[in-house]
């Protein structure tokens, strides 16, 4: 079924469904409901990053490198960490400068200097040109494969193919009208293009998918699983030695290291890569899930490279099958015609993702960074009379597009066949690793000046063409191959490969070094030598304190000069459109609160810079620039001037970080107060409780008091039996009196601080034997059966003897009060629990509420609910408690009886360390102590 | 601003951690021509640590500021 036009009625089927989904895309975007603002699309829209290089290259490398390939991925994995610092910054700054592309971002670091966007775009266009035409060489590859089914041919030289016939050709021509419909459709660069992130999205789903379909096949379906491959690959003498092959390569673990560092800025500089991260990016927060979706769709696709490498070479035995081809020769010399259409779709996927979004990128370059500046600054063009330019800008991109591809199928016919597919995309990565210095200087380093980083890119690209193109055009055989062997002049120092004698280093490790050396230290040096212009420091100071300023203290401070409303919307129409200038101004007024046209807009310096930005979205910063000045009468800024602009800026942020931590302290010191406050009026209501309590509980025995005496003195009649019943309960009453106003007596006492504690060893046991004899009347009274539980010797603690009487008699009579009234069944245990004592004593009484067990504690609190009960007490005795337990190290708390019913208060107090041998002082524990 | 400060740091962290166990002296220690699981050590050491290395960075990217 892999007849030639079942493959080509594939591809174009293919091709077709991008153009639907790039066409519903782009529709629910012009109705407001934007596909890509999601972080999924946006993560599968930067894994453009995978190519045909990827897709057919990984394993080429693969099978002579082993795990030499994954650097490529490794590296991206490892500067997405740094993606949370550095490309939020990107981003950040290319919003707010409505930047277009990579050399747009770069020239308006260094004062918006169309020099520097033109260099930029020459090295690019340079550098990815190899690469565009090493997607078309795969795809071109692929097709004449395939076709071939099923025998296993590899294709001919290109050159025998005459152009008309040659896939790759017509491949390039329908790649450019794709990019052409999908990528031009907006002139407005800076905004999304909706269509085309979304069939790029469904490109990296599909290539993965093909991939890993393709490795399962190969891993569990041809061999046994990854075990088997692996015992295969090791019984192999061939093979062997890629098992571990980081020993033994010359320069192995270095080529490594470079190899890593070259990706990590390839990953951000390679123009596809700016595209789709930054230009295409709607929302910073996409970031959060990129960081770490992206990489795992780097391990994935890369997860079965190895067996398919390793699989292709036991399978092809003899180098007689490239390489390069095994994810697509396997499935073919397997018989399996379905998956090795699915492999060639997915080959197709990854190129044209990458040729697509590549090509727009370098066209938005070439127009406005490189053809704009020129055109605009050619007077006899006569282009400033002209109202309308957008079809010409439009028209500029659109050759510039098929122009790029086609200068891809050139390098193809002409060069593509000396280099297997990963050495090409490797030269390209050099290339535009150039821009790390000037691009990352820029964006932390403010002293970097548009000199310095012209001199950097020179200085780096020379050395990239001297050492990587001019080889590659040598072995091309368009320059003498002596050249390589001899040097050029016979001077073997300058040997391209070998420069200044350096040898033992791969040709990329090579040329990175010194290439790197050369940029990195031509940029440093100059931009240290020399003045920075008012404009340079202007740009210098927005990019690098991007997140240091308000949106509003933006570029617009910098701007002095007179213009009209008038000059600026012509400037505006001429360039987007009547709308879209309509649509900026009417913009403008709405966040000035105006209504424009009605309203006019007063043409200030902010608003200058508002038709500047607008402008610059369109056709770059260094044209809008040029534009703007010859629109409007401008005062020019000394650098003076700038530097105090700035100043006053940074200091005004200062002072706003600084009033906004006051006012955060400010905040949390009200938020004290009023949590104090609100402590203090329940302390308030807490004692107007309590004093009514007290008075309540001092009237009772009062009112009865009185009221016996009276009968007393009135009635001399009264029978002696009657008068000693009532002087009884007068003596009862009075006892509890005094015990009251001891009680509030000793909450004074211990509230102010002002109580003395004497410090001697008391035995515990001796304790509760007093206090249980002291108060066995009462249990007698109440009916209550005691139970003790005492170890016949316990350790002495050190403590004041009196207070902890009281602590005892209070619990035991909050026992007996609250213990049930039929058969009361009072607990009392005394055990040693590590380095202390601890006291238990438990009731058969209602217990505690849950969730009273804290609160129990504190001042004036009653057990029950106080709303209904009558309260039993004052409340004092168990704060009394906690108190003295806590003053003496130890811990009180209650909790549930064992057995469910009940409660259990319990108290520890630390045992003495030293003296044991104290004698225990017994004292004779007087009525007035406790809460009995 | 806060949250973001110590977000990046801990990023820059994950950076140097994945620079060190991709690099020389931690990467020799696995190239050993021994096979773990069928899966000779170095590539299973790369791929283990990188899924790990990815995992980290999930955990910290996606964490509320």
């Amino acid at each position: 079924m892999l007849q030639g036009w079942v493959v080509v009625a594939t591809s174009f089927a293919y091709l077709g469904l991008l153009f639907a989904i790039a066409y519903y895309a782009d529709r629910r975007a012009d109705a407001g409901r934007s596909l890509i603002a999601n972080p999924y699309i946006y993560a599968l829209s930067l894994a453009v990053y995978a190519t045909a290089w990827t897709f057919y290259g990984s394993v080429g490398r693969a099978a002579s490198d082993g795990v030499g390939f994954l650097p490529i991925y490794i590296g991206p994995t490892l500067m997405i960490a740094l993606w949370w610092v550095v490309m939020r910054k990107i981003l950040r700054i290319s919003k707010e400068h409505r930047i277009t592309s990579l050399a747009d971002f770069i020239a308006s670091r260094y004062g918006k200097s169309a020099l520097l966007g033109g260099v930029v775009t020459v090295i690019a266009v340079i550098g990815i040109v190899p690469y565009i035409s090493l997607q078309l060489k795969a795809v071109s590859n692929s097709f004449t494969i395939v076709l071939q089914y099923p025998a296993i041919v590899m294709p001919a030289k290109v050159g025998a193919v005459p152009v008309l016939q040659d896939t790759a050709l017509w491949v390039a021509l329908s790649l450019a009208l794709f990019t052409i419909l999908f990528g031009t459709r907006h002139l407005y660069s800076a905004e999304h293009h909706e269509g085309m992130v979304a069939a790029i999205a469904f490109e990296s789903l599909v290539k993965l998918l093909a991939f890993v379909a393709v490795g399962v096949f190969v891993t569990y379906g041809v061999y046994g699983g990854f075990g088997d491959v692996f015992a295969r690959a090791a019984a192999d003498p061939e093979l062997r030695p890629l098992l571990t092959p980081l020993e033994g390569v010359a320069g192995g673990y270095a080529s490594w290291a470079w190899l890593t560092i070259l990706s990590m800025l390839a990953i951000m500089f390679l123009p596809r890569q700016f595209q789709v991260t930054v230009i295409e990016n709607t929302d910073e927060k996409h970031l959060n899930k990129a960081i770490w979706l992206f990489p795992l769709y780097m391990l994935a696709i890369n997860l079965f490279v190895l067996p398919i490498a390793f699989g292709g070479r036991l399978h092809f035995p003899g180098g007689v099958v490239d390489a390069d081809t095994f994810v697509l020769t396997i499935p073919m010399a397997e018989r399996q015609e379905l998956l090795a259409l699915l492999v060639f779709v997915g080959g197709l996927s990854a190129a044209t993702g990458m040729v697509i979004v590549e090509t727009i990128a370098l066209s938005t370059m070439v127009c406005n960074d490189f053809l704009m500046p020129v055109l605009l600054r050619m007077k006899s063009l006569r282009l400033n009379e002209r109202t309308d330019l957008t079809g010409l800008l439009l028209g500029i991109r659109r050759g510039a597009i098929l122009l790029i591809l086609l200068l891809g199928y050139l390098y193809f016919r002409l060069a593509g066949e000396a280099y297997a597919l990963v050495s090409i995309g490797l030269i390209s990565f050099a290339a535009v690793a150039q821009f790390a210095p000037a691009a990352l200087g820029g964006i932390f380093w403010k002293g970097g000046t548009r000199r310095g980083a012209l001199a950097g890119l020179a200085a780096g690209f020379a050395i990239w063409s001297y050492t990587l193109l001019l080889p590659a055009l040598a072995r091309s055989g368009w320059l003498p191959i002596g050249l390589l062997e001899q040097g050029p002049f016979g001077v073997a120092l300058l040997r391209p490969l070998q420069l200044f004698g350096l040898s033992g280093l791969d040709q990329i490790t090579h040329a990175m070094l010194w290439s790197m050396i050369a940029n990195l230290g031509a940029y440093v040096l100059v931009s240290l030598s020399g003045p920075q212009s008012a404009e340079e420091h202007r740009q210098a100071s927005l990019f690098v304190d991007v997140f240091r300023r308000s949106p509003e203290a933006g570029g617009a401070r910098f701007w002095r000069g007179t213009a009209s409303a008038t000059d600026l919307h012509n400037l505006l129409a001429r360039f987007l459109g009547v709308a879209a200038a309509d649509e900026a101004f009417r913009e403008y007024a709405q966040r000035k609160g105006l209504l424009w046209p009605a309203q006019a807009l007063d043409a200030d310096a902010e608003f200058v810079h508002h038709v500047e930005t607008q402008l610059a979205g369109a056709i770059g910063a260094s044209s809008a620039r040029i534009m703007v000045a010859s629109a409007v009468k401008e005062e020019a800024l000394t650098l003076e001037e700038v530097r105090k602009i700035v100043d006053e800026a940074s200091q005004v942020v200062m002072y706003s970080h600084r009033l906004e931590q006051k006012s955060r302290e400010l905040e949390a010191a009200s938020t004290e107060l009023r949590a104090a406050n609100e402590q203090l009026k329940e302390l308030d209501r807490l004692k107007d409780d309590f004093l009514s309590t007290v008075t309540h509980e001092l009237r009772t025995p009062l009112t009865s008091i009185r009221a016996f005496s009276e009968i007393l003195a009135r009635d001399p009649k009264v029978d002696l039996e009657q008068r000693r019943r009532f002087l009884g309960i007068i003596a009862k009453e009075t006892e509890r009196l005094t015990r009251l106003i001891n009680q509030v007596l000793d909450l004074a006492k211990v509230e102010s601080g002002r109580a003395d504690w004497s410090e001697t060893a008391v035995d515990l046991r001796e304790v509760i034997d007093d206090t249980v004899g002291a108060m066995s009347q009462v249990f007698k009274e109440r009916n209550v059966r005691l139970e003790l539980q005492l170890p016949a010797k316990v350790p002495p603690v050190t403590g004041d003897l009196d207070r902890i009487i009281q602590v005892m008699l209070n619990l035991l009579s909050n026992a007996v009060k609250f213990c049930d009234p039929q058969h009361g069944r009072i607990g009392v245990t005394l055990a040693e629990q590590g380095s202390a004592l601890r006291v238990e004593v438990c009731d058969n009484g209602p217990g505690v509420l849950p969730g009273d067990e804290k609160i129990i504690f504190d001042k004036f609190v009653q057990a029950g609910d106080t709303l209904t009960d009558k309260p039993q007490g004052s409340g004092l005795g168990l704060y009394i408690c906690r108190h003295i337990v806590e003053h003496h190290g130890g811990r009180i708390w209650v909790q549930r009886a064992p057995d469910g019913e009940g409660a259990c208060f319990m108290f520890t107090l630390p045992i003495e360390r030293s003296a044991v041998e104290t004698k225990t002082k017994r004292r004779r524990h007087g009525e007035e102590s406790a809460d009995r | 601003m806060h949250g973001f400060e110590k977000k990046g740091q801990r990023m820059v962290a994950l950076c140097m951690l994945g620079c060190l166990l991709f690099n020389f002296p931690v990467l020799a220690l696995f190239n050993v021509p021994a096979t773990f699981l069928g899966v000779p050590v170095l590539y299973a050491y790369i791929f283990v640590a990188w899924g790990l290395l990815i995992a980290l960075m999930a955990r910290v990217a996606e964490k509320r500021d």
